[in-house]
């Protein structure tokens, strides 16, 4: 480089890309703790298709394979398509989704750094979308013999019947809405989550551990400044707060902040999926709003809609608003006395 | 103690400051040959004011500084004008230059120098002696001071921040010639009127603040009688009105409105000077010449440079300007596995094309570089948005958005983002996880910028002139126009006044005259025949009536034919005149 500056921070893309894999294994450890080793199998076969994907891909696309192979974004897409995935979905379920992520979501929009869409998401609703009930099967908190996922998992590879009903448990969330809106049924939110077995003392019994061990890995990563403070608490705030306010004002129907929090994908949407910068918004208050809206979405939808958790579609919703958020949340440049509207002075 | 401000973003590159710090500064041997360039400002060039040839002394003008924002250049030794010549400046694009080539005779004989004492002077006569002594900023951007110190102020700022890594001439500066720099920086403060002063020095010099604290705290009252005579002028050196102040370290803490934020509080926006909200910045090495200048006389044909990064023997040396770089890298004596020099700093310095060049006012440092000391970045990669530029942008900009619309060559979008409050500090490309060049694409997005505009400028001259041309030609038809309408009037107008004239003289012919009507009839025969004809041929009719016209004509420019005749020849004219007439009748009436 002949031009200025002359030396560049020890950082990379790698760099980055390796510290989220690092921050994400808090939760994975608690996972495979409550819910087996199935999730490890998920993990491995992600990453292995994800990265053979990409390096097709960039074979196909002239781009300089080992470089970008290497770089990391694709594991970290693999892990996270994995982790939002059941862990004993059939094999090539979790296959597809990876391939969703890599190939449409990522490359055809022109590669790392391109995708308007978060690649986890689009897999995740994709896939919920195409197969509901496979994406549905989630494994058993006290039941999670290895060689029974191992089954489910690659059962129908080796001609197999996939034996699931015993290892199978409805998530908080799911048994949480089925139960609500079964007319049959009178039931208050005190009442479904003593009779459960699913429910533990904050959130569903074992994920309220896996979130808790993505909060620690989300503010590790704040510590090393790969994320900054504004999606997370902004995610988090407003689901706190909005739940709150469903809770108190039906608290027979609507279940508390703290359980919405510590079930489902909030934790890791907060910390690792609202957070991924190349789809999410860039400026402070556009972060704000950003990870707001994605809350507030994920939350109307666990509460009113037909699946049990929104966060993918709230997160795809909100990618769709980021150029606009971006555009119109500008900061104050230095010396200048109001922010560029729209990039314009006013 | 004072309170102190943040400027948004800023990096903390490691320092690399030790090395050169250590030593003390050391004169650098007189080389055989100096080039002296004549253009040592920013803004202006110096007029020559001698020959190839001719004999200088150590100190002599060499070129007075032209126009307002010029800036005058001496001979750094005395010696012979070998050449007066275009020579490679030291510059990013390698520009070149008129230089004078001085062959130094070793004898060091100085011009008489004429101190003043800045106490007991008029400003304008401080501020010319500044002028004269060609002092430019000696931060870097050369900007000449005299234009600087013009200015009325509340706060006058010396820069000791010295932000940039590796670089430390301004540190031996403070630690060694604080008493003169602090003189200089109070000349400054009374030329400005200033209220109070500011040093500003990053805090890993602990040193260069304690020196400057120790030359403040020792300087004696500036006159026996304070200059209050005058609004103006009236400065007192006391603990409250000069202060030193440590700043964070933090680059780029010496950026001039970075440092100004820092002091002050005042954000100076793009477009806006110091001036604009009461505060200018010198640069401790400025002020120290300032000092030279008026107390001793001395013009500024000297500076601190540093030798940093892949030398043997780092450290700062004191260089007359117009040394080659050659001759000066060679004193550091760089390691064999050199392969470039950069002027200035690493975050914001220039790869010298050719080492061959001269020292000039603007070269603080010079940097040996090697593949070893500053490995070569590794491939860029793709913008991943992560924000890491927008923490560490100190204008608060969006270098990532920038970027993205400078790659599209999409400008105006560029300016929209504020692309001209870049101020290249290099913060954006140093943190940026994908190595991307960002400061090379703002500083192409700049340079197509000023190329389209200088291009539509000349469009639009040329624009302007053609319509000029077609405004003029069409003026040029119309006028023409008019002029043909009123002479046809005019014509018109005549045959009318003719034809009443003729109706008269032709009832008096005829009466009183009978031959004439023969000889008028056989002169004109042709007449009779045309006109016979008329009637059926309209075209002949027309020339007939072009005939009449030209005649008209003919007796309107050239009455003086027919002003002196005898009456009798009157009555023929007015005679034939009446035929004619009778002639014409049938025409006009067909």
């Amino acid at each position: 480089m002949t031009s200025s500056p002359h030396i560049l921070q020890p950082a990379s893309v790698q760099r980055v890309m390796l510290k989220v894999l690092v921050a994400l294994t808090p939760g994975i450890a608690a996972y495979v703790w409550f819910f087996g080793a199935a999730i490890l199998v998920q993990l491995a076969l992600a990453s292995v298709t994800a990265l053979a994907a990409e390096a097709l891909i960039l074979r196909l696309r002239h781009k300089p394979v080992l470089l970008f192979v290497t770089d990391g974004s694709a594991l970290v897409t693999a892990w996270l398509v994995a982790l939002t995935f059941p862990p004993i979905a059939p094999w090539w379920l979790t296959v597809c989704g990876v391939l969703t992520a890599i190939v449409v979501a990522k490359h055809l929009y022109g590669g790392l750094g391109q995708n308007p869409f978060n690649p986890a998401m689009v897999a995740f609703c994709t896939m919920i979308v195409a197969f509901p009930q496979l994406m549905s099967q989630w494994p058993h908190v006290e039941f999670h013999s290895f060689s029974v996922q191992f089954n489910a998992i690659f059962g129908g590879l080796f001609g197999l019947q996939r034996q699931l009903d015993a290892i199978v448990m409805a998530t908080p969330l799911d048994a949480l809405r089925t139960v609500l809106r079964d007319p049959e049924q009178v039931a208050t939110i005190a009442g479904i989550l003593g009779e459960h077995a699913t429910f533990g003392n904050i959130g569903g019994r074992g994920w309220e551990w896996v979130a808790a061990g993505y909060l620690v890995g989300g503010l590790w990563l704040i510590q090393q400044r790969i994320i900054t403070w504004h999606i997370p608490v902004a995610f988090i705030a407003t689901l706190a707060i909005v739940a709150t306010a469903f809770n108190m004002i039906n608290p027979q129907h609507f279940a508390s902040a703290h359980f919405h929090l510590f079930t489902g994908g909030a934790m890791l949407g907060a910390f690792f999926i609202a957070t991924d910068p190349v789809s999410g918004a860039t400026t402070p208050l556009g972060k704000l709003i950003f990870a707001a809206g994605a809350a507030l979405i994920m939350l109307i939808i666990r509460n009113f809609g037909a699946y049990p958790d929104g966060m993918a579609f709230a997160i795809l919703l909100m990618n769709l608003l980021v150029p606009l958020i971006d555009m119109h949340t500008q900061p104050r440049v230095f010396g200048h006395k109001s922010p560029p509207r729209g990039g314009k002075e006013p | 103690m004072l309170e102190l401000f943040r400027f948004p973003g800023g990096v903390k590159p490691v320092s690399h400051k030790e090395a050169s710090a250590a030593a003390p500064i050391t004169r650098a041997p007189l080389p055989k040959l100096l080039v002296v360039p004549f253009r040592q400002s920013a803004t202006g060039a110096a007029t020559i004011q001698v020959v190839a040839g001719e004999k200088v002394l150590k100190g002599q003008i060499i070129g007075v500084a032209e126009g307002a924002f010029g800036s005058a250049v001496h001979a750094p030794t005395s010696g012979l004008v070998r050449a007066i010549e275009s020579r490679m400046l030291p510059h990013p694009s390698g520009l070149a230059a008129p230089c004078a080539v001085i062959e130094a005779d070793g004898e060091e004989r100085w011009v008489e120098l004429s101190p003043l004492d800045p106490f007991d002077s008029d400003p304008e006569i401080v501020r010319a002696k500044i002028k004269d002594a060609g002092i430019v900023g000696l931060g870097g951007a050369a900007f000449p001071s005299h234009v600087k110190a013009k200015t009325v102020i509340d706060t006058l700022i010396i820069n000791g921040a010295e932000c940039e890594p590796w670089i430390t001439c301004d540190d031996r500066l403070m630690r060694e010639r604080a008493d003169e720099i602090v003189s200089g920086a109070i000349i400054l403060g009374r030329l400005m009127a200033a209220k109070r002063i500011f040093f500003g020095v990053e805090d890993n010099k602990p040193a260069a603040a304690a020196a400057l604290h120790a030359a403040v705290g020792g300087m004696p009252p500036p006159s026996p009688q304070p200059l209050s005579r005058e609004g103006r002028g009236a400065f007192h050196a006391d603990a409250q009105t000069i202060q030193v102040i440590s700043v964070p370290t933090l680059y780029p803490a010496g950026g001039e409105k970075q440092l100004i934020r820092v002091l002050t509080g005042i954000e100076i926006p793009y477009g806006k000077l110091g001036p604009d909200f009461g505060v200018q910045c010198f640069n401790v090495g400025t002020a120290h010449a300032v000092a030279r200048a008026v107390q001793h006389g001395e013009p500024l044909i000297s500076r601190i440079v540093t030798l940093a990064g892949n030398f043997a023997r780092a450290g700062n040396f004191d260089v007359l300007i117009g040394t080659p770089i050659d001759a000066l890298l060679a004193l550091g004596a760089p390691l064999p596995d050199t392969d470039r020099v950069v002027m200035g700093g690493p975050m914001m310095g220039f790869t010298l094309h050719d080492t061959a060049v001269p020292v000039v006012k603007a070269s603080n440092c010079l940097l040996a570089m090697s593949p070893a000391l500053f490995p070569p970045p590794k491939p860029a990669m793709p913008c991943i948005r992560c924000g890491a530029c927008t923490r560490a942008c100190p204008v608060v900009l969006q270098p990532h958005e920038l970027y993205w619309y400078a790659r599209a060559k999409n400008f105006g979008k560029t300016q929209e983002y504020h692309l001209f409050d870049c101020i290249e500090c290099g913060c954006c490309a140093y943190v940026c996880p994908s190595r991307i060049p960002l400061v090379d694409y703002y500083r192409f997005a700049k340079s197509e910028i000023r190329a389209r505009e200088r291009e539509k400028l000349a469009a639009d001259l040329a624009r302007e002139r053609y319509e000029f041309r077609q405004f003029r030609e069409e003026r040029e038809k119309a006028e023409k126009a008019v002029r043909l309408a009123a002479k046809a009037a005019e014509t018109k107008a005549k045959l009318a006044r003719e034809e009443a004239a003729k109706v008269g003289a032709g009832e008096t012919a005829i009466a009183g005259e009978p031959g004439n009507t023969e000889t008028a009839l056989a002169g004109e025969p042709g007449n009779t025949e045309t006109a016979s004809v008329a009637p059926v041929n309209d075209k002949l009719a027309l020339i007939a009536a072009a005939q009449a016209r030209a005649a008209a004509k003919k007796a309107a420019v050239a009455p003086q034919n027919t002003a002196e005749l005898t009456p009798d020849q009157q009555a023929q004219v007015a005679e034939a005149e009446a035929r004619r007439a009778l002639i014409d009748a049938p025409k006009d009436s067909a």
